[in-house]
């Protein structure tokens, strides 16, 4: 149970190459037009590197959606970015300043370069038509050279790639079950073979067998197609199993970024460690951490010491 | 497939209902109507032969000689017969001749009616609830103006307008008189030219409805999670408004339907009195001027199953279209 | 009219987790101790509307105190509004504002009074039926549903015939759309019983051994007001408007003028064709605006049932004239 999440090896951003940003944030500022105006994102800067797993960490309400959503210029009104900038550096080469994204370009980059992944997938798919329409869908917009055969095979082998039979492509989503919903739901955001991945709460409302299991294979996927992922999630813990590095947030600001293995040896800011101690570990048995192997395990009292 | 069968299965007990309501309705009312219908019968040179007095008194219960459920048997035998006497205001001609001469111009009047005006207003709906923010929000309060005046009125007012007024269409009649009824196109343009009024009558009233109901949902369906997928997912505006937005959000007004259909039916029936239309609705007034209780109640019953039959055919097209009822029940 | 959407759609709380501050309000109106959400916040359809509601309903009350005698007959037929008649006269010399007057007060009368008896009925059906579940829920749907299918009009029109004219008064009339009016509401309050049945409050009542008549009158009858109240405003305006048909065919009542009977002796002395405008028109205006103004209410009732079409309409305005419940919300989630 403790040792099925990942291997620790053929990590693409933990090798001897320097890190490569793909998508670079400076100075987000997010603000909600209401009475009083709300700041949502303050200041928030952050680097994702290629293939890396970037953890987004907080409370429900501390922007980390916002944050994530602006990215992509998901998010509407009464919510406006104010100031700073995104940055999408592309694999061919070119950078791609997202905020200045004229709207037709922007759709053309969504989903093309930066997919999503959202949570609950049950809402997530249009409920009256067929898995196979909305997985083509994204074809037929962004391929439209792509025959009506290619786009079958297409779909059939994004879904056998998250281990979805892909006759399953004929169902509707309420005859699929949660995890499977999950599963399509990270099938549709491999089509287009993205750089980027936001997966907001992807596992959440799923039981924790059926996350493990997803959680596997966004690693498994990860390492095989080499897209850099920004997980959010309420659930540190997990993410110090999943990411490479996290961004902690509080109240819209960032308060702590650093490598997941330095926030679990050493949280700095207290709000970091209020949220370790505030979830049970996915395992049941806290600082099984698989990256660190055995050492995390002898760590762990004494960061219970220190507090 | 039992969705399906649920649906024919209540159809059915609707159906039946129906009829029994219409068995009973003169039975419990003050009055012997069969004595006023001979009565009328006699006026017209009509031989009040004993069987026709039976026919009757089945109809209209003031047969002593047989218990009510004998009554309510042969009642429903000669019904499903397409039996329901003679009418006493065409005389000689039987009830069923006289619905069968005016129901094709209804089903055609209220049937194109319905349908222009249910696809304007989930058009118009859609429209409106996609831009929901911008001035077209302005066109929700007026669409309850039009739902609130009187269907009657309206054509009361347009035909004073466009007929009285500025001679476009024709005040009164189904079509041209002095034309032989039959398939050629003078008669059918005709037909055409003398239905607009009345068409038109029943768009304008009963297109609010549906645009509201479908603005309405359309809002709540912009806030649903798939419409964010869809926004992530790049796909075209056009797109995400009619694959995604629209057709869930039609789906309620499709499920609405029944509800809807009874007031434009009901409007239909005044708006064709307006227009001397001749419909059943014209026919309908006349039977209950002249006591023709055969022919009200034989009208009646021809109503509801079209009604009746326009809703079921919505509804199996319903389990066609939402994939969820197929299982969920 | 807006009724066709089925609430147990409607009425599905905003999806959580979208991260955005306005998908995120929540059904204040049906949280316990927010009472005062129950009461529409104002806004200028419900300002219109219930102005055009309380005018309409003043010139009917009070109206016959300042005219004269409706069915005085002078020999000035079909004259145009002048200073003498400010409506003009009908075929038989008439007054017309009188007759309106008289008829308003006559159409408003009935329209109340199927409202209270249809709005019971729906009551009745909808909610016991919601609540008591099992074979009783499955009978008293089955029954509404019939009762919703069946046209209502042709079926109105075959019972006023065979009711002889001189039998044939107010109170038949009105029991008689009652009758054939109550269905749809009972399907509307049936759908959101059953929703409510399903709360965490409602369930501890029931566990905690309350009866069932007090769970529905303390727990669910409150939650279901604004409901209860917009159906009742359908119920009306469906009521004067059936019966301004019915009387316009001659079918109405017999003992009591309305605005449907003013437009069927304006329809038979031939008003249209001599184009006596000042005859047919005011009863029309009449009720359209007394239907477009109980509409607008019910436009600031359905926010309360369903918030999102309320944040609908605050997107519009001015970021910073949002109203309190935004502030609160977005506060909360933003925290």
């Amino acid at each position: 149970m403790t040792n099925d999440i990942a291997p620790a090896a053929a990590r693409p951003a933990a090798g001897n190459t320097p890190p490569e940003a793909v998508l670079t944030v400076r100075d987000l500022n997010v603000v909600y037009r209401t009475d009083p105006p709300v700041h949502a994102v303050k200041d928030v800067s952050l680097t994702l590197n290629r293939g890396e797993i970037l953890g987004l960490a907080g409370e429900s309400g501390c922007g980390k959606s916002t944050l994530a959503y602006a990215v992509n210029r998901l998010h509407e009104w009464p919510a406006e970015v104010t100031s700073g900038s995104v940055t999408f550096h592309d694999r061919d080469g070119g950078d791609l300043d997202l905020l200045a994204l004229r709207d037709e370009e922007l759709r053309r980059f969504r989903w093309a370069k930066l997919s999503m992944v959202f949570q609950g997938a049950m809402s997530a798919l249009n409920p009256v038509i067929s898995v196979r329409a909305q997985l083509e869908d994204v074809l037929t917009t962004h391929r439209p050279g792509m025959s009506r055969q290619e786009r079958r095979e297409r779909c059939a082998e994004v879904l056998r790639l998250v281990g979805v039979e892909p006759r399953r492509m004929h169902s509707f989503p309420h005859e699929l079950s949660g995890g499977m919903r999950q599963r399509v739901m990270i099938a549709m955001a491999l089509l287009l073979d993205p750089q980027v991945m936001i997966m907001d709460e992807p596992t959440t409302a799923l039981d924790v067998l059926v996350q493990r299991g997803i959680l596997r294979e966004i690693l498994r996927l990860r390492d095989r197609l080499g897209f850099a992922v920004v997980f959010i999630t309420h659930d540190l813990p997990l993410l110090l199993e999943l990411s490479d590095r996290i961004a902690v947030m509080l109240r819209g600001e960032i308060v702590e970024y650093d490598t997941a293995e330095t926030i679990h040896r050493r949280p700095r800011h207290p709000y970091t460690r209020t949220l370790l101690d505030s979830f049970p570990s996915l395992t049941g048995d806290r600082g099984a951490f698989l990256r660190t192997g055995a050492a995390a395990r002898s760590d762990a009292p004494g960061e219970e010491d220190a507090r | 497939m039992t969705y399906f069968a649920r649906k024919i299965g209540f159809y059915l007990v609707a159906l039946w209902a129906a009829l029994t309501l219409n068995f009973f309705i003169p039975r419990m009312m003050p009055g012997n109507p069969v004595d006023t219908l001979m009565a009328k019968l006699q006026q017209r040179g009509g031989t009040v032969d004993p069987a026709a007095r039976k026919a009757y008194e089945l109809l209209l219960g003031a047969d002593r000689s047989e218990s009510l459920f004998q009554q309510y048997v042969s009642y429903l035998g000669n019904v499903l017969r397409g039996d329901f006497g003679v009418s006493v205001s065409a005389y000689p001609a039987r009830v069923s001749e006289v619905i069968g001469q005016s129901l094709p111009w209804t089903i055609v009047l209220v049937g194109m009616a319905t349908l222009i005006s249910f696809a304007l207003g989930l058009l118009l709906g859609t429209v409106v609830g996609w831009r929901r923010g911008s001035w077209l929000d302005s066109v929700v309060p007026a669409t309850t103006v039009l739902a609130a005046v009187p269907y009657f009125w309206l054509a009361l007012v347009l035909a004073a307008l466009l007929s009285s007024t500025l001679h476009w269409f024709p005040l009164l009649g189904g079509y041209d008189v002095a034309l032989q009824l039959g398939w050629n196109r003078e008669f059918i343009s005709s037909a055409v030219y003398h239905g607009t009024l009345p068409a038109l009558t029943i768009v304008i009233s009963s297109v609010g409805g549906w645009l509201l109901g479908m603005r309405n949902m359309m809002v709540s369906t912009i806030s649903e999670d798939y419409m964010l997928t869809a926004r992530a997912k790049g796909l075209r505006n056009r797109r995400i408004m009619v694959r995604y937005a629209a057709r869930n959000a039609a789906l309620p007004s499709i499920a609405g339907f029944a509800t809807s259909l009874g007031f434009v039916v009901s409007g239909s029936v005044v708006t064709e009195q307006v227009f001397s239309y001749p419909g059943v609705g014209t026919r309908l007034l006349q039977a209950v001027q002249n006591n023709d209780y055969a022919l009200m109640q034989g009208i009646f019953l021809v109503i509801t199953v079209a009604v009746l039959g326009a809703n079921l055919l919505v509804d199996l097209l319903y389990g066609v279209i939402d994939p969820r009822t197929r299982t969920s029940h | 009219m807006t009724s066709v959407i089925p609430p147990d759609r409607a009425l599905e709380e905003s999806p959580p987790g979208t991260g955005d501050g306005t998908a995120a309000l929540p059904p204040t109106a049906r949280r316990r101790g927010g009472r005062r959400a129950l009461l529409p916040t104002w806004s200028p359809k419900l300002g219109i509307g219930l102005g055009l509601v309380v005018a309409i309903a003043l010139f009917g009350l009070i109206g016959p105190l300042f005219t004269g005698d409706p069915d005085t007959i002078r020999n000035i037929g079909l004259t145009p509004p002048s200073g003498e008649h400010l409506l003009g006269t009908t075929q038989t010399g008439q007054d017309v504002l009188a007759q309106l007057v008289h008829a308003t007060r006559g159409s408003l009368q009935i329209g109340l009074l199927v409202g209270v008896m249809a709005t019971a009925l729906s009551a009745l059906f909808g909610i016991i039926g919601g609540y008591a579940g099992g074979f009783a829920d499955e009978a008293f749907s089955l029954f509404s549903n019939v009762m919703l299918v069946i046209p209502g009009l042709p079926l109105v029109i075959v019972i006023s015939g065979f009711v002889p004219a001189d039998q044939r008064g107010s109170w038949t009339i009105a029991v008689v759309l009652a009758i054939t009016g109550w269905a749809a509401a009972a399907r509307v309050l049936r759908a959101q019983t059953l929703s409510l049945r399903g709360r965490d409050y409602v369930a501890a009542a029931r566990v905690a051994g309350e009866k069932p008549w007090r769970v529905i009158c303390v727990e669910i009858l409150p939650n279901l007001l604004p409901l209860l109240a917009s159906q009742f405003v359908f119920s009306v305006i469906a009521a004067i408007l059936n019966e301004a048909g019915l009387s316009f065919l001659g079918l109405g009542a017999s003992n009591s003028s309305t605005l449907g009977t003013m437009l069927y002796f304006a329809q038979n002395g031939f008003a249209l064709q001599r184009e006596a405008w000042w005859w047919f028109a005011p009863p029309g205006v009449v009720i359209a605006a007394f239907g477009c103004g109980l509409a607008l209410i019910n436009f600031s009732l359905d926010e309360i049932i369903n918030p999102r079409l309320r944040e609908a309409g605050r997107r519009r305005r001015a970021a910073a004239k949002a109203g309190r419940d935004t502030e609160r919300v977005t506060r909360s989630t933003a925290a």
